[in-house]
């Protein structure tokens, strides 16, 4: 699954559309978010919480520090994808265009 | 007070931005603030640089959770040395913008971003936690993206969206980075991962995550095959903006390599091989692309790229002697860049645009600025006894030392091709005889300023070389500094020991 979400996101991004570009972004960022996820070890268990009779915990538990992770990581991501989804309409109402190949213009050797 | 002093530069840079936020209609009001609470802030650094230099490595354990289960900062001497240099870049541009930022775009927030970006940097540089880099790197790419795109030209809004987007992409990836990295070793605190790492037998995957990394930090560095983002991007902005971006933006990527690959990921022999063809292609690319553009501002951000090679090349020789070069390298770099790119700013006024086959005559107009601007642009390709010169010196008997002739012949390269671009910039801005250009109108030029906005624009720009000429005639104050970090880079066990005082 993450696997298809990284190369339908890479594939996204080498299109020409602004638009599919920037989902091309989204769709890869939720790819990363769901290995995060997986990387903390996907477990039928306990919440973490230490029981008070006791200093640690017995078997199985979540790690909650993935789900922490991922927390920030979509709230930032969230932020930066409202920002380029304005920032494209921009492009778009300035350019005239939203195809990224007419956007050359700052490659000039002038 | 004592333990928590390693967030100060961070909360101070805060407490500036939100003050400022409150201003968000009164630009004049704003610049005021912001010169102070730049100054104020400035003073932090310094008193913070001192404190470590005479006191060692002092950690900060946020929220009290003991490392590795809390975020650490750990102020070691690279981390305060560059916060204290970002604070004196921000100092200056903070008066530099007084003349370079039209109210209009002060109203749209740009001092408190200008101080968010400047709080991002110093987290980043003070952060002992990947995942708490990673969050840093994003503090500092939003409030980068709103510096480039203020004002909304039509160049800058494409230079936005090219910049935009890699960017995006290098998060992603360290990103990736991150989440492997966890996976294989449980932890996210740098110290605990240098412990942790040679422990791992699997070496391959570890050194897969290393690239992985590299990749990450390679975008925001701008090495060879991923800088196409910046000489795209960094002439877009008004001179201010792209003094704060080619100053300091690619050297946090820079940092956090030379931290990653130091502390976390000690250098393999492949990895070493990788590091040093990308440092040589660096060096040669970004040479000659400076070489053929037309656009003064162009022409310096291929220069940052070229000379990103040296601070890399540096690293990827990983030896004591060497990394003591890249990182008074990078010190001398920030400085210098910075500088350029405000001198950009001045021929901006004084022709109207950038492109070097419109300027010309400065050198009889100006006789004085020539003189001043000559400064840096030496000190850049090294002619002793200016800063340019000393970090060479480490690094050629580095490679020369480890028998890397090619590094050795492409840093003579890159000595030798940054002195042809500078003098091709000297003969057209200074030397060549003033041209007859139609004037633009609703632009205000140099000579119709008036007494305060020229110094606004000088003044930063001299006290800069003051810096540049401090490196130069007082080296040696640098070097020790330098020779500390390097030996400290070398021996990671100092760093893990001050993050974990009673384990060891």
């Amino acid at each position: 699954m993450t696997g298809i979400l990284y190369a339908a996101g890479i594939y996204l991004i080498l299109r020409r559309s602004l638009v599919k570009l920037i989902i091309g972004i989204v769709v890869l960022g939720n790819g990363v978010n769901l290995l995060i996820f997986l990387m903390g070890g996907l477990v039928k268990g306990q919440p973490p919480i230490i029981p008070k009779d006791s200093h640690h915990i017995e078997g199985i538990f979540a790690d909650p520090v993935p789900q922490a992770l991922i927390l920030t990581a979509i709230v930032i991501s969230f932020g930066l994808q409202s920002f380029a989804i304005v920032l494209i309409k921009r492009a778009y109402k300035v350019l005239q265009t939203d195809d990224i190949d007419a956007m050359n213009k700052t490659d000039d050797i002038e | 007070m004592i333990e928590n002093l390693s967030i100060f530069p961070i909360l101070g840079q805060a407490i500036v931005a939100v003050i400022l936020l409150f201003f968000w209609r009164r630009p004049k009001w704003q610049r005021i603030l912001s010169i102070f609470g730049s100054s104020v802030n400035l003073f932090i650094a310094a008193a913070l640089f001192y404190f470590i230099y005479e006191h060692g490595t002092q950690t900060t354990q946020l929220g009290n959770w003991e490392a590795p289960f809390g975020i650490t900062m750990v102020a070691d001497l690279l981390a305060v040395s560059l916060v204290l240099l970002t604070n004196i870049v921000g100092f200056v541009l903070s008066i530099y913008s007084n003349a370079n930022m039209v109210s209009a775009r002060v109203k749209f927030g740009y001092y408190a971003m200008f101080h968010f970006l400047i709080m991002g940097l110093s987290g980043a540089f003070l952060t002992g936690d990947i995942f708490n880099m990673y969050v840093w790197f994003e503090v500092i790419i939003i409030s980068s993206f709103v510096l480039l795109t203020i004002g909304g030209r039509k160049i800058q809004i494409e230079g936005a969206v090219k910049y935009f987007t890699l960017n995006m992409l290098s998060s992603i990836v360290f990103l990736t980075g991150i989440a492997m990295l966890y996976g294989v070793t449980g932890t996210l605190n740098m110290a605990e991962l240098g412990r942790v790492i040679p422990t791992i037998e699997n070496t391959g995957i570890v050194d897969t995550i290393s690239l992985i990394f590299f990749i990450g930090f390679g975008v925001k560095a701008g090495v060879f095959p991923l800088y196409f983002w910046l000489p795209a991007s960094y002439h877009t902005p008004p001179a201010a903006v792209s003094a704060l971006f080619g100053g300091l933006l690619t050297k946090v990527g820079v940092y956090a390599m030379i931290r990653t690959f130091t502390l976390i990921f000690p250098l393999s022999e492949m990895n070493q091989i990788i590091l040093a063809v990308i440092a040589i292609f660096t060096i040669f690319f970004g040479g000659i692309g400076a070489l053929v553009q037309k656009d003064v501002l162009r022409v310096f951000s291929y220069l940052i790229i070229c000379h990103i090679g040296f601070m890399v090349g540096g690293l990827s020789l990983f030896t004591e002697v060497a990394l003591v070069g890249a990182v008074f390298y990078m010190f001398h770099d920030i400085i210098v860049k910075t500088t350029l790119f405000m001198m950009g700013g001045v021929f901006f006024r004084i022709f109207g645009n950038t492109k070097l086959y419109n300027m010309g005559g400065l050198m009889n107009n100006y006789p004085r600025l020539s003189l001043l601007f000559a400064i840096p642009l030496f000190a850049l390709v090294g002619i002793p006894p200016l800063s340019g010169f000393w970090p060479k010196i480490s690094l050629f008997g580095a490679s020369y030392e480890t028998g890397n002739i090619i590094m050795l012949v492409s840093f003579i390269f890159a000595s030798l091709i940054t002195l042809i671009i500078i003098a091709k910039v000297w003969n057209d801005t200074f030397a060549k005889k003033e041209l007859e250009t139609a004037k633009l109108k609703q632009l205000k030029y140099f000579d119709q300023f008036d007494r305060r906005e020229k110094t606004a624009m000088i003044l930063p720009i001299a006290l800069l070389i003051g810096v540049t000429l401090y490196y130069s005639f007082f080296s040696e104050h640098i070097q020790i500094v330098a020779e500390r970090i390097g030996h400290d880079l070398m021996h990671p066990e100092t760093y893990i020991k001050a993050v974990f005082p009673s384990k060891n």
